[in-house]
């Protein structure tokens, strides 16, 4: 028999991310919707509550815990801010390339500053050219002496204005069939955060373009071997990153599920709740429905990772479902809200942007389809 | 090293009270499928403790009697600082009334090496009697501040507390050991966090029944408790809105009008 329970100490898990969620990043929330800024609180809020850590093992300051403990604990953020659970999940996007990937004295500079939150992370790969497409890259590096030498644009960058260890993947300025990853601080010569976007949801997640001119990167601060770039960087998109996004969705729906049962209750029409009506209880239906099937998907993939297996392609099909269910909820929220659920003091509003914004991160739902095409086909 | 008992009970998650019903012939709350949490005010109690100890060496105890689905709660007081874990387990102790479970959470802290000071929430948000606390200190023969709001702790043999009475706030300097029953004015209590919930793998959770303890079987649970439910009663509360119609003047005197009729003025 199949055991889906989580453990005693996993449900411990979820009561803390739960009561920081609602007591440290929901007070934020209005400040980041208002000015799509206003992120530090919330950075801060995650470095002190060790959310950084779950993953890093102990040896290096981390908490040592596994894939299904983080999406615990997305889970519950996302509930009450998909965009503070969205820098959360692109920070651990940083973070994994260098745990699984890293040079001991990489491991030993990096991760306990990412841990205890002295540090921040991200992943720059998406270009203007587009994310879609890895092989498109056009950023530049060059082997200079004791250094590497890289030129060009990312876009689309979670946590690009604030993190200050980002990894970069490129290509050879010699042979463009060779890529490779690179761990850049912050504040090394040619590293420019320029423009920040201004998205229709997950406002207050800080979204930018980065530019690397003649960036000075020391030789010593190459992930893996020259030439494996696409595999550092694919690897982690598709465990942490989808895996990530299935957390940040997961909340997503659940919020969408309180929201419209608070009000479905609360409104009376024809002289009862309208949750009493039948069509609103069809979607109430359909809603859980998705997020029971979400969470088995999101959840097994995360196990079989926990339990030393790559899930790279099952969480494509979480990633897929939760991320469309999420953006199905969010309608069904603001469907039942009626003329209310247009108007923006009612928190399903923002659900419905944020929903947009969880499709195209770490793949398109098309983009799934084809991986998971060619999982069937494999 | 100083050694406080936190007594801890674990309640029905009150964030879904509307699922509690009550049992028309027990007159007892039925409780399934509604986890159990940490009393609210012995959050508090527990967070003035872990204070103290942030600051002078000291250990805690967490002392809870309930089912064994209690535990979970013990062990979440562990998560957040507490050092050690006793819980009182035993169909014998099921349905104690304040008197009872007074009774036996002193037996227990009789059993307990060295304790320096004992402190309850000021109520539990289910019962909600506030008798425990001071019943506690009658059984153990000790002095009893209730409703404090302030520690004001030094070195020393005695503790000066502000706890608050019917009409304003008492100073009362108390010597240890005592039994301090805690407002939620005393603190903000700490979040759980993960690094605390992964240290407190390593400790313990003590189980005690009946036999570990030295009182007869008459003087616990049910048979022990004095109290009589003799009913209970939901209120059952109804909504309506009305609107009312016409200049402010003339809506406001009808509004005073209705409110009259209602007793409300």
């Amino acid at each position: 028999m199949i055991d889906f329970t989580f453990t005693e100490e996993q449900e411990l898990f979820r009561k803390a991310a739960h009561e920081f969620a609602e007591t440290q990043i929901a007070p934020l929330v209005p400040k980041m919707e208002e000015t799509g800024r206003d992120w530090d609180p919330a950075i801060k809020a995650l470095c002190d509550a060790e959310m950084m850590a779950i993953t890093i093992p102990e040896e290096y300051g981390g908490l040592g815990l596994g894939y299904i403990e983080r999406l615990i604990a997305l889970e519950e953020i996302a509930r009450v801010s998909v965009a503070t659970a969205m820098m959360m999940q692109v920070g651990g996007l940083g973070i994994a390339p260098i745990i699984n990937f890293g040079s001991e004295d990489q491991k030993k500079k990096y991760l306990p500053g990412l841990a205890s939150g002295e540090h921040f992370a991200t992943v720059a790969v998406t270009e203007p050219s587009g994310g879609s497409d890895p092989k498109g890259c056009s950023t530049t590096y060059k082997k200079q002496a004791d250094q590497y030498i890289l030129n060009g644009r990312k876009c689309f960058i979670t946590n690009s204005h604030f993190a200050d260890v980002q990894v970069v993947m490129a290509v050879d300025v010699d042979n463009p069939e060779s890529f490779s990853t690179f761990i850049v601080e912050k504040s090394m010569k040619g590293f420019k955060a320029t423009h920040e976007e201004h998205k229709v949801g997950m406002r207050g997640c800080n979204t930018g373009e980065i530019e690397l001119k003649n960036c000075e990167v020391p030789a010593e601060n190459l992930l893996s071997e020259e030439g494996k770039g696409m595999r550092v960087a694919m690897a982690s998109i598709s465990d942490t990153g989808r895996g990530g996004m299935v957390g940040c969705s997961l909340g997503l729906q659940q919020a969408c599920l309180d929201a419209a049962l608070k009000f479905a209750n609360e409104r009376i029409l024809y002289g009862k709740p309208i949750s009493k009506l039948q069509a609103i209880q069809m979607k109430f239906a359909d809603m859980k429905i998705d997020l029971e099937a979400g969470r088995l998907l999101g959840y097994r993939a995360a196990a079989i990772q926990d339990a030393g297996g790559r899930s790279g392609n099952e969480f494509a099909v979480a990633k897929y479902y939760t991320a469309e269910a999420a953006q199905r909820a969010a309608k069904m929220a603001v469907d039942i809200h009626g003329g209310y659920g247009c108007m923006e003091e009612f928190v399903v509003t923002r659900y419905l942007r944020d929903s947009y914004v969880l499709g195209p991160s770490a793949g398109t739902s098309d983009i799934m389809k084809v991986i998971i095409s060619r999982w069937v086909l494999s | 090293m100083l050694s406080i008992v936190v007594c801890v009970k674990a309640v029905p998650d009150l964030t879904l009270a509307d699922k509690i019903r009550i049992d028309p012939d027990t007159k007892t709350l039925t409780r399934h499928d509604i986890p159990l949490v940490i009393n609210p005010l012995d959050r508090n109690a527990l967070e003035a403790a872990l204070v103290i100890k942030e600051n002078q060496e000291a250990q805690i105890i967490i002392l809870s009697m309930g089912p064994p689905a209690a535990g979970n709660v013990v062990r979440e007081c562990l998560a957040l600082g507490a050092d050690q874990g006793i819980l009182l387990s035993d169909p014998a102790f099921a349905g104690a009334d304040a008197f009872a479970t007074a009774l036996t959470l002193s037996k227990a802290i009789e059993k307990i090496e060295q304790v320096d000071s004992v402190f309850c929430g000021r109520a539990s948000s289910d019962g909600a009697t506030e008798w425990v606390g001071p019943e506690l200190a009658i059984f153990l023969g000790l002095p009893v501040v209730t409703m404090v709001r302030k520690f004001d702790i030094t070195a020393g043999n005695s503790w000066r507390v502000k706890a608050d009475i019917e009409d304003g706030i008492r100073v009362v300097e108390v010597e240890l050991p005592s039994v301090f029953t805690i407002t939620h004015e005393v603190n903000t209590p700490r979040t759980l966090s993960f690094s605390g919930i992964i240290k407190s793998r390593k400790k313990e959770i003590t189980t005690w029944g009946l036999n570990d303890l030295n009182v007869p079987e008459d003087q616990v649970g049910l048979k022990g408790s004095p109290t009589i439910v003799s009913s209970l009663t939901v209120i059952d509360s109804k909504r309506s809105c009305e609107i009312i119609e016409g200049t402010q003047e003339e809506k406001a005197a009808i509004l005073i009008n209705k409110l009259v009729a209602a007793g409300v003025l």
